[in-house]
């Protein structure tokens, strides 16, 4: 399993002069062939860690290992990963060949040898036959090709992609999206994806880094991030969330908006003040004496695949829904849902807490 | 109607390049073909291709390239420099002011610090090598001339180093590059336009400089320019000069086209 781990960062800090840290003793491990992302809002050093993996920054204080070697002192051209720019970063006074060449070139590889590889690499990418095309007639999503292949055609261990998505229109985007997913797959590297658009991590990640003032708040899966957020942040970061207040009354009860739900969470202190996950998509409207809450259409936007009604509880709590079924402004509607819909989440808890409890009252579960 | 109105906006600088511009180069054309009494010939052309003048535009030109050629290599690096400095703008302005000064008053002071018992014969002296002839020689013509250039070639190199994308400098290394290629294959070639600007601006009017020639090397260094002064104000022959004024600007034609092509797009 140790074998599998490809970067792993300990205890790295990165600190500008006397600002706050813009990366605070964060540690985690990469593995092999897998695609992770890091999100998180702007400024929360993400790219940061992107730029600390590749070399073009050294750590104020850590460790960073790859391949199970410390490279704080080693430059960006010595390691074995490789960077697909924000910006793209293309050579504009070089052609598409000679950019994606770049790099074999430098490497001093046989004239044949380098025609055939950035043929290929041109050729995963689908950019057969644009050798000979100057960077500035290519599109923003062929721009956005050639710097892959700049990248793969070296072929990395890692590939760091930054926010390399955030330049285009919605549409090629959403296809750029499967395209970096399947080139991942067909290459076995691993990528390392930056971005801060929530749902391009859900939607090409194997594992997801949660960041948030230069730490990490939750890294997993992205169904564990989404169904299992671990405090307010996250929950309101990934997807749309209404969080609450409640009490945790005792294991699997909890109360919030005046009533006792069952629910599926535990290993809390009796009486403990919690707050309370549930997502719009899992609250169902129905008559109003049919509903767990009662509450009152606020508002109500059309969105295309559902509508988005915003409405008000007795408490003054909000609830947002999403609902195929089309609400009535003004009227009166009751909300219901599952135990399972209900994710409880404590206060100032740790990721590493939050693990612990998870397993303590999973086992209790097993011996029950 | 909307073009003729912008036309109107046209019309003071239409005036000014007629006037200033396009008159003069017609008169120097026109006075090129008179001798001395103001009869119209040949001569002054013929006289030019004769070995006298040859060796003068050789001359002009060989100065004029030393200078440029010293020049660039104090100015890029400087600039190269300057652009990693914290407070680039006020160094640049540092560098700059020098050129505010009137160029004669610079020149005095150099025949003030060149000279015999000036502060680099001080200097000289004080370590050891001694008093040395040091104006009105070579080196001392290329000196001036290279200090009072170096702004104009500072100015347009950094601009073209301070505009390049600092993520292409990443990227080259990213890809294996490392620092002394980044700028072979990355830095230097996307700073040519600036560098080549840097060289018009110099070559040019190093071409023709007359002033320095007299003061600072006292006449042994003859360049067409100085060759045109002579003409006009002391000989009278103001066909001759204008002669090699004509060559003078068809050089510096070829040299705008020669260096001024070749467009690439940058992002």
């Amino acid at each position: 399993m140790k074998d599998q781990t490809i970067i792993r960062f300990e205890q790295v800090t990165k600190q500008y002069d006397d600002d706050p840290a813009v990366l605070n003793e964060v540690s985690f491990e990469i593995e092999r062939g897998k695609f992770y992302t890091l999100l998180g809002p702007s400024g929360c050093g993400k790219t940061t860690i992107l730029r600390l993996i590749a070399g073009f920054i050294e750590p104020s204080k850590g460790k960073i290992y790859i391949n199970e070697k410390i490279v704080n002192d080693v430059p960006a051209n010595k390691r074995q990963v490789n960077t697909v720019f924000q910006d793209y970063a293309l050579f504009p006074h070089l052609n598409v060949f000679e950019n994606v060449a770049f790099g074999l070139r430098i490497k001093k590889l046989k004239n044949n040898v380098i025609e055939q590889k950035v043929k290929e690499a041109l050729r995963f990418v689908n950019l057969e036959g644009y050798e000979n095309r100057e960077i500035r007639e290519m599109s923003g999503g062929q721009r956005q090709r050639v710097a892959i292949a700049r990248a793969i055609v070296n072929e990395p261990e890692v590939i760091l992609l930054d926010e390399p998505l955030s330049a285009l229109d919605l549409k090629l985007r959403t296809e750029m999206q499967y395209e970096l997913r399947e080139l991942q797959r067909r290459l076995g590297i691993t990528f390392i994806f930056v971005t801060h658009d929530q749902e391009e991590a859900l939607a090409m990640s194997d594992e997801i880094f949660v960041l948030n003032n230069g730490i990490i708040e939750q890294s997993g899966t992205p169904t564990d991030i989404y169904d299992e957020p671990i405090n307010r942040f996250v929950a309101d970061f990934i997807g749309e969330s209404n969080i609450v207040p409640g009490i945790m009354v005792k294991d699997f009860s909890v109360q919030f908006a005046g009533k006792t739900f069952e629910c599926v969470d535990g290993g809390f202190d009796p009486n403990e003040a919690v707050e309370i996950v549930i997502r719009p998509e899992d609250l169902e409207i129905t008559k109003p004496e049919n509903g767990k809450l009662r509450v009152h259409v606020d508002s109500q936007l059309f969105r295309g695949v559902h509508y988005e009604i915003s409405c008000d509880d007795q408490d003054g709590n909000e609830w947002l829904v999403h609902s195929t079924r089309k609400a009535i402004v003004g009227e009166e509607i009751g909300l219901t849902f599952d135990p399972e819909a209900i994710h409880v989440m404590r206060h100032g808890e740790t990721e590493e807490e939050f693990d612990k409890r998870l397993e303590a009252y999973e086992e209790g579960n097993y011996e029950n | 109607m909307k073009t003729r109105s912008r036309n109107i906006y046209l019309i003071p600088y239409v005036i000014w390049i007629a006037l200033f511009v396009v008159t003069p180069i017609l008169l120097v054309l026109y006075y090129s073909f008179f001798d001395i009494d103001g009869q119209f010939t040949f001569e002054n052309y013929k006289k030019f291709f004769t070995p006298v003048y040859l060796k003068m535009t050789f001359s002009s030109f060989w100065y004029a390239f030393l200078i440029t050629v010293i020049t660039l290599f104090i100015s890029y690096p400087t600039a190269y420099l300057l652009t990693k400095t914290k407070h680039k703008q006020l160094w640049l302005l540092l560098i700059i002011i020098p050129s505010w000064i009137n160029l004669l008053l610079k020149a005095y002071a150099f025949i003030g610090i060149f000279g015999t018992y000036g502060a680099a014969n001080s200097f000289l002296g004080i370590i050891g090598i001694g008093s040395k002839q040091i104006l009105f020689t070579d080196f001392s013509f290329i000196f001036v001339s290279v200090y009072i250039f170096l702004p104009f070639m500072i100015l347009p190199i950094f601009n073209a180093l301070d505009e390049l994308n600092p993520s292409l400098v990443d990227a080259s290394n990213d890809l294996g590059a490392s620092r002394w290629t980044t700028f072979q294959r990355v830095i230097f070639p996307l700073t040519l336009d600036g560098v080549k600007s840097g060289c018009q601006i110099v070559f040019i009017p190093a071409l023709s400089l007359f002033m320095l020639t007299r003061l600072i090397s006292g006449n042994r260094v003859i360049t067409l320019g100085t060759a045109i002064e002579q003409h006009f104000l002391v000989t009278q022959d103001w066909g001759m000069g204008a002669t090699i004024a004509v060559f003078l600007i068809i050089a510096m034609v070829l040299i705008m086209v020669l260096t001024g092509k070749r467009k690439r797009g940058i992002l």
